[in-house]
């Protein structure tokens, strides 16, 4: 059966509409989830898209964060759902506490926007399996408040429990650690500043790399169910 | 009805690049006295009937402020401190 994954679509999201065409590329039937509307419809995954939920009001991802269909997603994702925030959905899963630390102002203030070399650094989570560790993938990158930080205590605890998921070869926004991207303790739900579903066809992305971000949640899916 | 007045500033171990660009622009106003600039955000709250300050402090703790990053204060406004909005 083809796995279903969600994405969400919150006032202001830009990108819903790449990460369900990344879902249906990598396999899996997109559903389209709304803000407003609790239900999750039966998905087996949910991504959590970008752009600039609430106008960035207050702070990003601030007011996302009490969506009536983030109440349902953050029980899930205790559960064990599979969950990716890509760039304001990193954002919103911060703010929301499903992932720790908070991403702030980029340190130059500029809005950053460029193909970025990342490095794979853990593939034991729902959504890196596809990768090796020490892979390097190319992904673009497109925001200005992506800065990754969290007190040291907590950096060292996510560097201790491999719970970086990639870093910036490079850093475009001053993030500590050079972290874009980071995973929960069960390694279910995964926060990532790039744009992995702007990275699935020749046509529009600089590689295809982002395909296994997706093709990893379904191979995820698959081992789980067996 | 007097207001609450919310102030959230960034921690101070938290990089305020804002403060920082600004702070780095004063020497072209001819100001070169100046040690450090931080940037943070004032909301004046007016409830319907009396001023709740423990209802405010949960306000700002759980959307306000990010207490990962940020630290706030509550008070009420003085006398003639607010102005109301123009309709």
């Amino acid at each position: 059966m083809t796995a279903r994954v969600g994405v969400v679509t919150f006032p202001g999201s830009l990108d819903d509409g790449d990460a369900a065409r990344a879902v249906r590329l990598a396999g899996a039937e997109p559903v389209r989830l709304w803000h407003a509307d609790p239900q999750l419809h039966g998905v087996d995954a949910v991504v959590l898209p970008g752009g600039f939920s609430h106008g960035d009001y207050l702070r990003c991802g601030a007011i996302a964060r009490f969506a009536a269909v983030m109440e349902t997603i953050v029980d899930a994702a205790r559960a064990g759902l599979p969950v990716l925030g890509i760039c304001n959905g990193f954002q919103i899963l911060c703010e929301a506490h499903l992932l720790p630390g908070a991403l702030t102002r980029n340190q130059h203030l500029h809005f950053r926007n460029r193909d970025q070399v990342l490095r794979i650094e853990s593939a034991g989570t729902a959504w890196t399996n596809a990768f090796q560790p020490g892979q390097e993938v190319l992904i673009p990158v497109k925001n200005g408040e992506g800065c990754y930080v969290a007190d040291d205590a907590t950096l060292d605890q996510l560097e201790a429990e491999g719970r970086v998921v990639a870093r910036y070869v490079g850093n475009p926004n001053g993030s500590q650690r050079d972290i874009a991207a980071i995973t929960n303790s069960a390694g279910n739900v995964v926060g990532i500043m790039p744009h992995p579903e702007h990275a699935v066809e020749e046509l529009t992305g600089p590689s295809l790399d982002g395909l296994g971000f997706f093709t990893s949640a379904l191979k995820h899916l698959v081992e789980t169910a067996a | 009805m007097p207001r609450v007045v919310v102030d959230v500033m960034l921690k101070p171990e938290i990089l305020d690049p804002q403060g920082q660009a600004v702070a780095n622009a004063l020497p072209r106003l001819g100001v070169t006295d100046v040690a450090s600039v931080r940037i943070g955000r004032r909301i004046e709250i007016e409830f319907a009937g009396e001023p709740d300050l423990n209802q405010t402090r949960e306000i700002a703790d759980k959307l306000l402020a990010n207490p990962v990053i940020e630290d706030f204060t509550i008070r009420l406004a003085e006398d003639g401190e607010t102005v109301d909005a123009q309709p």
